[in-house]
């Protein structure tokens, strides 16, 4: 028993959050009396600590911290343990591990867990708004169903799904071990439940979840109720986990190449890795500040948000420190989508991406040119109003990388050998349903238009369109394509492919009429409407249900394959990355020896080309005039 | 760079087997076809945008470059998204593989640099063009009337209701409505009590947040006689999708009379309405009271009598059902003093005491015993 209680692991967890639990009563209630305070024991007081300490008890118990802890102590730290490291039974995904690639599968779980958990919020808020007036939920359970929703999805699915996918594949396509800091790496992953469970048991806390949106504006969401503060504390769990997994790629990226791997020869996905990388270690410490800010006018009575009574506070500044974080996350959350789909599109159409270095470019200028739009969500706030047509300037500018892109894209399919299957329809997909996000972002921008539409169905249509029809799609397309090489099994193509028509389909007619009804007048954030938009709700309620029913056949795919799907060759797509050059999944240190690069990624077509060469002499197989399939496990 | 490229090309062309995939992959469609089919489709495109009723009815000046922007924006959209997906739907037949090509490769082209300038410069200036005429209209819809003659109404948003304050020829005077004489240029100076809210009129087309602290403004002419929704646009807590009222435009005669009574002082009367014999409580449960203000018991409550399903404030069907006439009273003009389990404190407006008369109050309260009973 004692051996289990001191061993790293879930019985440690367990009492240290016990332990955790007493030391915030402890505190607590000591600082209420030091003060002088009445009552000494506040339940509120003891919970916003117990939010932030616990977590920290949580993870030293899981041992997160252990090797650092003995290095500290002085202690021996055992370098060459590898017990910690690789998944050889099921155990294995459950506790503090160091492997990229079983931190890459974490994260992909855990995201896809809390995107089913925010699918079905979704789907209770259309219930909801299917018809005028109140059919199921008060309109507080209302405000927190959307908050909760938007929290999860941004949070704990789109930022780190990404973070996930990249963790297993980024490492092998560079031609690394793993990781350049494992440990920093598991760390990262352990703070996701913990900030995606604090956001979800807020819906039991007195008053309700926090039901300010997932932008949080001061002052409500410092005079609403206490369960504001889970989204306030889970954030910053949420973004610690993000920068740390940033900074983690930024060194593993610039120190971790293989020999002959050269900037322009890396992968687009690991340069989308990069552009995002550092709009996350730049932006997410802005969002950080923003919580903080909120913490301590609630916690301890500060008065950054605060005006009444000449407290002095300024409330527009809330929302620049937000956006300045917030406007660069959509970029976040999108990049990386970029860099998937530059992969498969390359792949699938048998040819080399058109304009490789402008593609690399045209990343950087997004992440410079993020930097400089943030104003354009305050466009009616009431901020000074001269501000408003430079940001217009340059969000209409962003279109310019961004049209580069999506061109580019096209110029790959064309002449190509084009392969429709599941990760290129939902590539392909992707390519049309961004441009309509796209489209409407250009017409956001245009202040006259953005002063009537803002706070519409007419922003919800334009988010769903770029995170829904942008960055869900290229998640699908990625997780299709990288099924194989994580998992070992083949996924069942003709349930891909039925998953892919019925999301596209109903994707659109839940979001198209959004457009609609948002510049007839709907307001968003609204558990009750006028009773003309009603027709249009119920459409879009029906078809939003259908869409949430379409992602069970994921479900079902991703389940039943990776149980029994037939066993996934090396290389199944013939793609020359070197992912793709090891067995599915591949060996716990990656590569039995160091490849060396000796060209170009993507160069499909082209006779004699190689990307990387294998100790040995092995050259890696490639395809070009060659008639061979996939090579053999 | 570009003379590699060049190379490969030609070392690929001079393989056999390449060229012979590349003779059988000859498109079945010519580019010219989907040229075709673009424009064909952009034409359609355009005018099936256009002839959609986007906007709610105009109802000011503002409401027309707007409108007319957003026509712009629609006739430079569709063409980018139809260019998208024709080139796609157009690879997706031409070039998809088929049986017998699983082993084939595309040519290896690498990039064009003239085609990469045409699409980073032909957007370019797409974008500046667009933006200029944007700024254009902007500065069109915030210009002051050219008479310099505007009226100031103040507007102070609260959880969940406007307030407006006029001054009209030295007459300072509150108002739980919005009334607007028709053509008259007026300029809204907008503050918060308490969260940030949004003062919006659809038919407007104008919106500004209510931000505590400072005062922000716009302004309108409007130009449709008629009532027209005030929306809250900015998510401000428990009652925001309730946060609803109606602005009034009338012509000049009929505001100049509006203002005469609502100026007039306390005790004068309220206009319009219910004004005139015994005052009707279901009428006032299911309307309010528009001249001062009362807002309507319906819209956030739920009584089966009056057909209302509002969920922001308690189930009156439920919550009143044997009460007797003090605690229906109370519970209107005092609505504080006790809060149903499960709704929070300072919802309600706790104004009814001073926007209904006393003989409202208590036909009011007749009606509410009579419906739960």
């Amino acid at each position: 028993m004692f051996a289990k209680l001191s061993a790293p692991g879930w019985y440690r967890a367990a009492l240290y959050l016990l332990i955790g639990l007493g030391f915030s009563y402890v505190l607590s209630i000591g600082a209420r009396a030091g003060f002088g305070y009445d009552p000494v024991l506040d339940g509120e007081a003891v919970l916003q600590i117990a939010l932030i300490a616990m977590p920290f008890f949580f993870l030293a118990g899981m041992g997160a911290f252990d090797y650092w802890y003995h290095w500290a102590a002085g202690r021996p730290t055992l370098p060459e343990d590898h017990s910690n490291h690789g998944a050889r039974r099921w155990q294995d995904y459950f506790k503090v591990n160091t492997d990229h690639k079983v931190i890459g599968i974490q994260y992909t779980v855990t995201s896809f867990f809390f995107l089913f958990v925010g699918g079905l919020i979704a789907m209770l808020m259309r219930a909801e708004l299917a018809a005028p007036g109140r059919q199921f939920v008060d309109s507080n359970t209302f405000n927190g169903l959307f908050s909760v929703h938007a929290s999860i999805l941004i949070f704990l699915f789109i930022i780190p799904v990404f973070a996930g996918l990249a963790n297993f594949v980024l490492p092998l396509m560079i031609g690394a071990p793993d990781m350049a800091f494992p440990r920093l790496n598991a760390l990262s992953y352990w703070m996701l439940p913990v900030a995606g469970l604090m956001m979800l048991v807020s819906f039991f806390a007195p008053g309700g979840s926090f039901a300010t949106g997932w932008t949080a504006y001061a002052p409500l969401s410092e005079t609403s109720p206490i369960g504001q503060v889970f989204f306030t504390i889970g954030v910053q769990f949420a973004g610690a986990s993000s920068i740390a997994t940033a900074l983690n790629f930024l060194v593993t990226i610039i120190t971790m190449r293989a020999p002959g791997m050269s900037f322009f020869r890396l992968p687009l996905l690991v340069w989308a890795n990069f552009s995002t990388s550092l709009l996350v270690v730049i932006a997410t410490p802005f969002i950080a500040a923003s919580q903080f800010f909120v913490l301590l006018d609630r916690a301890l009575g500060f008065d950054f948000f605060r005006v009444a009574g000449g407290a002095g506070g300024d409330v527009l500044m809330y929302q620049h420190v937000f956006w300045f974080y917030s406007h660069p996350a959509v970029y976040i959350m999108m990049l990386p989508g970029f860099g998937i789909v530059s992969e498969i599109l390359a792949v699938k159409s048998r040819k080399p991406i058109f304009g490789y270095r402008m593609m690399a470019f045209s990343l950087l200028a997004i992440v410079v040119l993020g930097f400089t739009v943030w104003a354009h969500h305050m466009f009616v706030s009431g901020m000074q109003s001269w501000i408003r047509v430079p940001m217009m300037v340059t969000t209409a500018i962003i279109a310019v990388p961004t049209g580069i892109k999506i061109f580019s894209w096209l110029a790959t399919l064309w002449r190509g050998v084009l392969h429709l299957d599941t990760p290129m329809l939902f590539a392909l997909g992707f390519v049309t349903m961004f441009t309509l996000g796209g489209i409407s972002g250009v017409m956001l921008a245009m202040i006259p238009l953005t002063i009537h539409v803002s706070d519409t169905y007419f922003i919800v249509a334009h988010i769903h369109y770029v995170l829904f029809g942008g960055s869900l799609f290229t998640i699908f397309a990625g997780v299709y394509y990288w099924f194989p090489k994580m998992t070992g099994r083949m996924y069942d193509e003709t349930l891909g492919r039925v998953h892919f028509w019925t999301t596209f389909v109903f994707f659109n007619v839940t979001f198209a009429p959004m457009h609609l009804i948002g510049v007839q007048g709907m307001p968003r954030r609204v558990a009750d409407y006028a009773a003309e938009f009603a027709d249009w709700n119920l459409a879009i309620s029906i078809a939003s249900f259908c869409l949430g029913l379409s992602s069970l056949l994921f479900l079902y795919n991703i389940i039943a394959s990776w149980r029994g799907g037939p066993r996934a060759a090396a290389n199944p797509w013939r793609a020359l990355t070197l992912e793709w050059q090891v067995s599915s999944p591949p060996p716990i240190f990656n590569f039995d020896s160091v490849p060396t690069v000796v060209g170009g990624p993507y160069e499909y077509g082209v006779p004699g080309a190689v990307h990387g060469v294998f100790k040995g002499g092995a050259e890696v197989p490639q395809p070009a005039g060659a008639r061979e399939h996939a090579a053999a496990d | 760079m570009a003379q590699e490229e060049t190379r490969q090309d030609e070392a690929a062309a001079t393989e056999a087997e390449a060229a012979e995939a590349a003779e059988r992959r000859t498109p079945r469609r010519t580019a010219a076809q989907m040229i075709g089919v673009g424009l064909l489709a952009s034409v359609l495109g355009v005018l099936g945008g256009l002839l959609i009723d986007w906007f709610p009815a105009p109802g000011s000046t503002q409401a027309g470059p707007i409108d007319t922007l957003w026509d712009v924006l629609l006739i430079a959209s569709v063409p980018v998204f139809v260019l998208v997906t024709v080139v796609i739907a157009f690879s997706v037949i031409n070039f998809r593989m088929r049986p017998g090509e699983e082993g084939i490769d595309g040519p290896p082209i690498h990039g064009n640099t003239r085609l990469e300038v045409i699409w980073t410069a032909v957007p370019a200036i797409l974008i500046v063009g667009l933006v200029t005429y944007a700024y254009v209209v902007l500065r069109d819809i915030e210009q002051a009337p050219a008479s310099g003659r505007e009226r100031v109404v103040k507007v102070f948003g609260e959880q969940f209701a406007w307030t407006f304050e006029y001054n009209e020829g030295g007459r300072r005077f509150r108002n739980a409505q919005l009334y607007l004489p028709v053509d008259e240029s007026v300029k809204f100076e907008v503050q918060s009590k308490d969260v940030i809210h949004d003062f919006w009129v659809p038919a407007f087309r104008m919106k500004i947040d209510a931000v505590p602290g400072i005062t922000t403004s716009y302004r309108v002419t409007p130009t449709a006689v008629g009532d027209h929704a005030i929306v809250c646009a900015e998510l401000c807590g428990l009652g925001h999708a309730f946060m609803r009222q109606t602005a009034h435009v009338m012509t000049s005669d009929d505001f100049g009379a509006w203002v005469r009574r609502a100026s007039a002082p306390a005790g004068g009367g309220g206009g319009g309405g219910a004004s005139g014999g015994a005052p009707d409580g279901k009428q006032l449960f299911a309307a309010g009271k528009d001249s001062t203000g009362a807002q309507p018991c319906g819209a956030c409550h739920k009584l089966s009598d009056a057909g209302s399903s509002g969920g922001t404030g308690p189930d009156l069907d439920q919550a009143l059902r044997g009460k007797d006439a003090a605690f229906i009273e109370r519970a209107i003009v005092d609505p504080n003093a006790e809060i149903a389990q499960g709704f929070g404190p300072n919802v309600m407006p706790d104004n009814y005491r001073s926007t209904l008369s006393s003989a409202e109050v208590d036909a009011l309260v007749k009606y509410l015993q009579d419906a739960t009973k």
